[in-house]
C-alpha cells in the first residue's frame, strides 16, 4: 500500500479529475446523499459534530473550524449573516484547493450549505483568487447546476434558502487575509483590517461573517455523513482528519494527494512523491507548508510528521501542508531572497514595518545571495526580521519574516561562506572599499 | 467605572475607550503617527504598541485596543521599547532626513518622536525611495518621498471634508498618496491636511519656504472672513504675519480652518491704504492726518443731520462701529446700518437673527432644513459639521434654494420663496416630523424686496412645525459678515425713519456718506462726499474722497461676535502699516473737530461704554443659553413672491477686500470657482 490513507476513505474521490466533476457524477460519488437529513438534525449536532471531529482550519492557521463556528451570534437580528470561503489560494506551493473546485466543486457547495445552514447564513460568497479562470468557471458551472436541480437557492430541497455567489479576485495575495478579502469583496483596496472588531461580530459589510478555507468547507458533508469518528481517527490527537497535502520541488513525482494527517514527511515524500531527485541523502531542506513556513532541514525531516504540533516542534508550521523539497542544488540563501522578493511585492503597504521592512529583508537578501554582505549583516538582518515579526495589522509581516528567521537558524554557515568566497574573490577588500568606487 | 493598570498604577475609564486613551489618562504619553482624535482610526503606523495583559505575548497597537476592566498596560518595558525602536527606524529607513530643508522641520511629529526612539545611526545601507511629487492643488504643496503613509490626509478629506480627493493607490513599498490623475483637492477645508501631515509630506504651499515655525511669534486672535469667528493662531515674524492656524474651540471650529480663513493673510501685505489721501479735482492725494480729518469734519459739520449717514462692513470689530455709531447719534443722525446686502433682519429681538441652536449644537438635530444658504460656501466649518451629523445617520438635510455639491446628501425641496411662503407638504412634513427640527437661513433668502415676508413665513413655518419650542431653538441664522451680529447687536440699523444702506446710496440722498470699512456696497451712484475708513484699496475706497487708513483684523484688538452669538476678542499681532491707526481712535479724533468728542479716550473705557449700553457684550466667549421666543413675529407680514433664492456669496474665495487682494486666493477663485476651460473644450 501506498501511504497510510486507504482509497475507501478519500473524501475527494476526483482529486484527478478522472470522472464527471459534474453534479451526476458528484452525486454518484456521494456529494449531496442525506443533506437534507443533516440539516434536519439542527444545526447545534453539525456545530457539535465538526468539533468532535477535530477538523481544524486547512487554511494555514489550523484553527479549530468547528469552535469558529460558534463564535458566531446565536441569533440573527437585523444584520443577517453571512458566510465567506477563501478561495484566494495565493501562497507560494499551495494549489490543493485549486483541484477541489476543479474536479470537485459540488463538496464545496454542499458543505457550503450545511455550514451556512449551521451559522444561520442564507448568502455564500467565494472569493476566488485572480489567477484561477478555470477554476471560477467550473464553479459557475457548478453552481449553477446546484440551482437547477434545486439542490440551492430560494425554496430548495433542503429547506433552507441559500444562494451561492462567485467572486472573483484581482490577484493580490494580501487579499486571501480574512479581513483583507472582506475588504476586497465590498470594493474597496484589499487592506486587512484592525482586530477587533473579529469578523464573527462585525464582518461583511459590518454583518456576522465566518471566513473559512475551500477545504474547511468541502470536507464537511463527508464528515457529517460518515461521522465525526471517523474523521478523528485519522492522524494523531488534536491533529485529526484527512488532509490535502502537495508536493513541489525536487521530488520524482510531484501531486497533490489526500492523505491522513500526521503520516511521517519522509514517508508523505517517497510514497507520493516518488522520493527526493537523486535519493534522500540528496536532501537539502524542505519548506512545510507553502512560502511563508520557517524551513527544516533533511536531520528534521526525517522525524516530523504533517501535522500542525509536530511542525510547531520543529519551529516551522504545517500551513497548507504544501511542501516543498529542495535537493542539495538548490541555492537556498537566493531561493530565500526569491520568497523574500514575494513578501515584499504582495505586502499591502498600509502598516509601517511590512512596507519597510519586506523590502529591507529582500534587498540584504539579494545582496547576500551573491555574498556582497558583510558577517554582522546577518544578525542585522535577523534583528530586522524581529522587528517585522509581531508588530502588524496582519499576519503578512510574520509570514515575511519566518522564512528569514529559518534561514539563518539553519543555513547562516552557507551565508558566511558565501560572503567570505566573494570578498575573497575581490583582490581589494581589506575591510572598506577602495576609494575610486 | 471600570479600572485598568497603566504601568501599576490603577486608573479608571468609561466605557469604550481605547487603551491608548486610557494610557494618556494615566499620564503616560503614546507616540503616534497615524491616530488622530479626530478622523477614524487607522492602526497602521505601529508607533503606539503597548504591551498589554491578558493578551497576546506580543505588542498591541494602543490605538485600535479597547481598553477592558481589569487590563494590565505597560508602556515603558523592554519589548515595548524596541519595538517602538523598531517602528522608528522603518519609518525613517525610507524618509529623506532633509529636515535642514523642510517646512515642517522644527514642529515635526517624526522629528520630535525620533528624538524619543531613533537610534544615532542608520543600519540601513540600501538606497532610499524616491516618489513622484503630485500636484494637489494651490493649497498643498506636496513632497512625497517625506510621506510615512499614515493616511490621516485621506481620512480627512473622505470623512470631514467629504471630497474623495485623495487616496494611497499602489501597495507594499510602492504605495502613495496621491489624488486621482492630479486633480486639484477641492475642497475648501483642503489646508487642514497640512496641519494633519505629522511629517513634511504636506506643507502650506502659499508659504513654502517663506519662515522657519521657530522665528515666529504668535497671537492668539479671531478669524473674521466668516461668521463664525473661528479661533485662529497669528504667526507673525516683524510686521507681517506669516501665517494663520487654527486653534481648538470646540463650540466653533474644532480644529480646523477654512482655506479663505487660513489663506487670505498674504492679502494684509499688498494693496494696503497706508496714508491719509484727499481727492481734489477728481484726482487723490497724498495728505498728513490734519488735513484729511478736518475735510471730513468740515463737511460733516456743514451738513444736516439727516443728510448724513454711515455704513459699517463686514469685517469691523464692534468698538469701530460702536464709535461711529455713537458719533452720528451725537450729530443727530438716523442714517446707519450695518447691513451691506440688505438683509431683512432687525435688531429688536437677539434670538430672531442668530444661529440660535449654536454650531455645536445644530449636530443635536435630526433635521436640517437650509434656506437661501451655501453653508460649503458661507461659512465652510459649519458645512462640516453638518456633514458630521448626517454622516453619523442623525441629521437629514433637506434644502430649499440653489443645488449644489455640499458634500452630503439632501432632499432638494425647491428653488424659491414660494415653498417658503406656502409651504407644501414636503417642506412641513420634513420640519413636523423630527423631534429637533432645525431651519438654516441664509442671508439669500432674506436680501431683497421679498425678505421680509420671507422671513416672517418662515417664523410661521418655524413657529407651527416646532423648529422653536420649549427646550429647543432650531431657528438658525447663517451671517456671512463677521461685524453683523454684532451690529445688530447695537443697533447700527436706521433708526426711526433713519434711511437704510439701499436709501442712502440713491442719488441726492446724502451729504456726506461715511463708509466704514464697506466695500461690498457699490456707492458709484451716490453722489455724496464719501469718506472710506478701512485697511484696503478696494471698492469702498474707489471713488472716496476722502481716504482714512484704518487697520486690519491682525492689527487690532477687537470685539466680535459670531452667528450664534458669542461674543469673542480679538488681539493684536502687529502694527497698522505706515501711518494707519486703529479705526476707532480714528473716529475718535474725528469726533472732537466736529465738536461732539466721544466719551472715551482709550479702547478700555470704548469698552466699557459698549458693555455698558449692550450688555450681551459683556460676556466674553459665552453662549447664551437659546430661549425660546415668538418666532411667528419676525419680518412683516406680506406675500413672498416667487424668487429664487441666491446665495449672497458668489464667490467664497473673493468676498471681503483682504481675500481679494491675496494672490493665494485669486487662485484659489481661478481653479476651483471657474477652472481654466481645457483646450479642446
Amino acid at each position: 500500500m501506498i501511504g497510510i490513507l486507504e482509497d475507501k476513505d478519500r473524501i475527494f474521490t476526483n482529486l484527478y479529475g478522472l470522472h464527471d466533476w459534474g453534479l451526476e457524477g458528484a452525486k454518484k460519488r456521494g456529494a449531496w446523499n442525506a443533506t437534507k437529513d443533516m440539516l434536519d438534525l439542527g444545526r447545534d449536532w453539525i456545530i457539535d459534530n465538526v468539533k468532535a471531529s477535530g477538523l481544524r482550519g486547512r487554511g494555514g492557521a489550523g484553527f479549530s473550524t468547528g469552535l469558529k463556528w460558534s463564535f458566531m451570534p446565536k441569533e440573527v437580528t437585523d444584520r443577517p449573516h453571512y458566510l465567506v470561503i477563501n478561495a484566494d489560494e495565493s501562497e507560494p506551493a499551495t494549489c490543493k484547493d485549486r483541484e477541489i473546485m476543479r474536479h470537485d466543486p459540488q463538496l464545496l457547495i454542499e458543505g457550503a450549505l450545511i455550514a451556512s445552514f449551521a451559522m444561520q447564513a442564507h448568502a455564500c460568497y467565494i472569493y476566488l483568487r485572480g489567477e484561477y479562470i478555470l477554476e471560477r468557471e467550473r464553479m459557475e458551472a457548478a453552481v449553477k447546476q446546484a440551482y437547477e436541480a434545486k439542490l440551492i437557492g430560494d425554496n430548495n430541497v433542503h429547506g433552507w434558502d441559500f444562494h451561492v455567489y462567485i467572486h472573483h479576485g484581482a490577484g493580490a495575495y494580501i487579499c486571501g487575509e480574512e479581513t483583507a478579502l472582506l475588504e476586497s469583496l465590498e470594493g474597496k483596496k484589499g487592506q486587512p483590517r484592525l482586530k477587533p472588531p473579529f469578523p464573527a461580530g462585525a464582518g461583511l459589510y459590518g454583518c456576522p461573517t465566518t471566513v473559512n478555507n475551500v477545504e474547511s468547507i468541502a470536507v464537511v458533508g463527508t464528515i457529517l455523513r460518515r461521522g465525526a469518528d471517523w474523521f478523528a481517527s485519522f492522524g494523531r490527537p488534536n491533529n485529526t482528519g484527512t488532509k490535502l497535502m502537495s508536493l513541489a520541488g525536487h521530488v520524482n513525482t510531484p501531486c497533490v494527494v489526500e492523505e491522513a494527517m500526521s503520516i511521517p514527511l519522509r514517508q508523505l515524500i517517497e510514497d507520493h512523491g516518488g522520493g527526493v531527485r537523486g535519493g534522500w541523502g540528496n536532501l537539502k531542506a524542505i519548506i512545510p507548508g507553502g512560502a511563508s513556513c520557517p524551513v527544516i532541514t533533511r536531520e528534521q525531516a526525517e522525524v516530523a510528521l504533517m501535522d500542525f504540533d509536530s511542525m510547531r516542534e520543529h519551529r516551522s508550521s504545517l500551513g497548507t501542508a504544501g511542501v516543498t523539497v529542495m535537493d542539495e542544488s538548490t541555492d537556498i540563501v537566493r531561493a530565500i531572497a526569491r520568497i523574500s522578493y514575494f513578501f515584499k511585492h504582495e505586502s499591502c503597504g498600509q502598516c509601517t514595518p511590512c512596507r519597510e521592512g519586506t523590502g529591507w529583508m529582500w534587498r540584504v537578501l539579494e545582496r547576500m545571495a551573491i555574498g556582497d554582505a558583510d558577517p554582522s549583516e546577518i544578525d542585522l538582518l535577523l534583528d530586522v526580521a524581529g522587528q517585522v515579526e509581531g508588530h502588524t495589522i496582519c499576519a503578512l509581516g510574520d509570514a515575511a519574516a519566518w522564512p528569514v528567521q529559518g534561514l539563518i537558524r539553519h543555513f547562516r554557515h552557507e551565508i558566511e561562506d558565501r560572503i567570505n568566497t566573494y570578498r575573497n574573490s575581490r583582490a581589494n577588500f581589506a575591510g572598506h572599499t577602495i576609494a575610486a568606487e | 467605572m471600570p479600572i485598568a493598570k497603566v504601568n501599576g498604577v490603577e486608573v479608571e475609564f468609561e466605557q469604550g475607550m481605547t487603551v491608548l486613551q486610557v494610557a494618556e489618562r494615566a499620564g503616560q504619553e503614546i507616540p503616534r503617527f497615524c491616530y488622530h482624535e479626530r478622523l477614524s482610526i487607522a492602526g497602521n503606523c505601529r508607533m503606539c504598541l503597548v504591551e498589554v495583559k491578558p493578551g497576546p505575548p506580543k505588542p498591541q497597537a494602543s490605538c485600535a485596543l479597547p481598553a477592558a476592566a481589569g487590563q494590565e498596560i505597560f508602556t515603558d518595558t523592554p519589548m515595548v521599547k524596541k519595538a517602538r525602536e523598531g517602528v522608528m527606524e522603518f519609518l525613517l529607513i525610507n524618509h529623506p532626513l532633509d529636515c535642514p530643508i523642510c517646512d515642517q522641520g522644527g514642529e515635526c511629529d517624526l522629528q520630535d518622536q525620533a528624538m524619543g526612539y531613533g537610534r544615532d545611526g542608520s543600519r540601513y545601507s540600501e538606497n532610499k525611495r524616491a516618489v513622484e511629487e503630485k500636484n494637489m492643488g494651490p493649497t498643498v504643496k506636496t513632497f512625497m518621498t517625506r510621506c510615512i503613509q499614515c493616511t490621516r490626509c485621506v481620512r480627512f478629506i473622505t470623512e470631514v471634508a467629504g471630497v474623495p480627493d485623495i487616496g494611497m493607490i499602489s501597495r507594499g513599498e510602492g504605495a502613495e498618496i496621491t489624488t486621482y490623475l492630479e486633480k486639484n483637492i477641492d475642497s475648501e477645508l483642503s489646508g487642514n491636511v497640512n496641519d494633519l501631515c505629522p511629517v513634511g509630506a504636506l506643507t502650506h504651499r502659499p508659504w513654502q519656504y517663506h519662515y522657519r515655525p521657530w522665528e515666529l511669534k504668535k497671537t492668539e486672535t479671531i478669524d473674521v472672513m466668516d461668521a463664525l469667528g473661528s479661533n485662529i493662531r497669528a504667526d507673525y515674524r516683524g510686521s507681517e504675519v506669516m501665517r494663520v492656524l487654527p486653534r481648538v474651540n470646540e463650540g466653533i471650529n474644532e480644529e480646523w480652518l477654512a482655506d479663505r480663513s487660513r489663506y487670505a493673510v498674504d492679502g494684509l501685505q499688498t494693496r494696503r491704504l497706508d496714508r491719509p489721501w484727499i481727492r481734489e479735482n477728481g484726482k487723490l492725494r497724498a495728505a498728513s492726518w490734519d488735513e484729511a480729518l478736518n475735510a471730513v469734519a468740515a463737511k460733516l459739520k456743514s451738513a444736516s443731520a439727516d443728510r448724513i449717514g454711515a455704513i459699517a462692513g463686514d469685517l469691523q470689530d464692534a468698538e469701530s462701529m460702536k464709535a461711529v455709531l455713537d458719533l452720528f447719534r451725537a450729530l443727530g443722525s438716523n442714517n446707519t446700518d450695518c447691513r451691506q446686502d440688505g438683509a431683512a433682519l432687525s435688531g429688536d429681538i437677539r434670538e430672531s437673527y442668530l444661529f440660535n441652536s449654536g454650531l455645536q449644537g445644530i449636530e443635536n438635530a435630526d433635521a436640517i432644513l437650509i434656506v437661501g444658504a451655501n453653508p460649503r460656501t458661507e461659512a465652510p466649518l459649519l458645512n462640516a459639521r453638518i456633514r458630521k451629523a448626517w454622516l453619523n445617520g442623525k441629521a437629514e438635510v433637506a434644502v430649499i434654494g440653489q443645488q449644489a455639491d455640499l458634500t452630503y446628501d439632501y432632499a432638494y425641496l425647491g428653488e424659491g420663496s414660494k415653498l417658503v411662503g406656502k409651504p407644501t407638504k414636503a417642506v412641513t412634513d420634513f420640519l413636523s416630523k423630527a423631534e429637533r427640527p432645525a431651519i438654516i437661513v441664509g442671508m439669500g433668502a432674506l436680501v431683497g424686496e421679498t425678505g421680509p415676508a420671507v422671513l416672517n413665513a418662515l417664523g410661521a413655518l418655524a413657529k407651527k412645525t416646532g423648529v422653536v419650542k420649549d427646550g429647543w431653538n432650531g431657528f438658525n441664522v447663517l451671517h456671512t459678515a463677521a461685524s453683523r451680529v454684532a451690529g445688530l447687536d447695537m443697533g447700527f440699523l436706521p433708526q426711526d425713519g433713519g434711511l437704510s444702506v439701499a436709501d442712502m446710496l440713491k442719488p441726492g440722498a446724502l451729504d456726506v456718506l461715511f463708509l466704514l470699512g464697506a466695500d461690498e456696497v457699490n456707492a458709484s451712484g451716490s453722489d455724496a462726499f464719501r469718506v472710506y475708513l478701512g485697511s484696503h484699496g478696494d471698492r469702498g475706497a474707489h471713488g472716496a474722497d476722502v481716504i482714512l487708513p484704518g487697520a486690519a483684523y491682525t492689527e487690532k484688538s477687537g470685539l466680535y461676535v459670531n452667528t450664534e452669538g458669542r461674543v469673542q476678542m480679538a488681539e493684536r499681532a502687529v502694527f497698522p502699516k505706515g501711518e494707519a491707526k486703529e479705526d476707532w481712535a480714528i473716529v475718535r479724533a474725528l469726533s472732537e473737530r466736529v465738536g461732539q468728542t466721544l466719551p472715551y479716550d482709550n479702547l478700555n473705557q470704548l469698552r466699557a461704554k459698549l458693555m455698558a449700553d449692550v450688555p450681551s457684550f459683556g460676556r466674553i466667549d459665552y453662549l447664551a443659553p437659546s430661549a425660546s421666543f415668538d418666532v411667528a413675529s419676525l419680518g412683516v407680514k406680506g406675500d413672498a413672491g416667487d424668487i429664487a433664492f441666491v446665495s449672497t456669496i458668489t464667490d467664497p474665495y473673493l468676498t471681503n477686500p483682504i481675500a481679494r487682494a491675496s494672490e493665494t486666493m485669486a487662485e484659489l477663485s481661478r481653479e476651483r470657482v471657474a477652472p481654466v476651460a481645457l483646450a479642446a473644450e
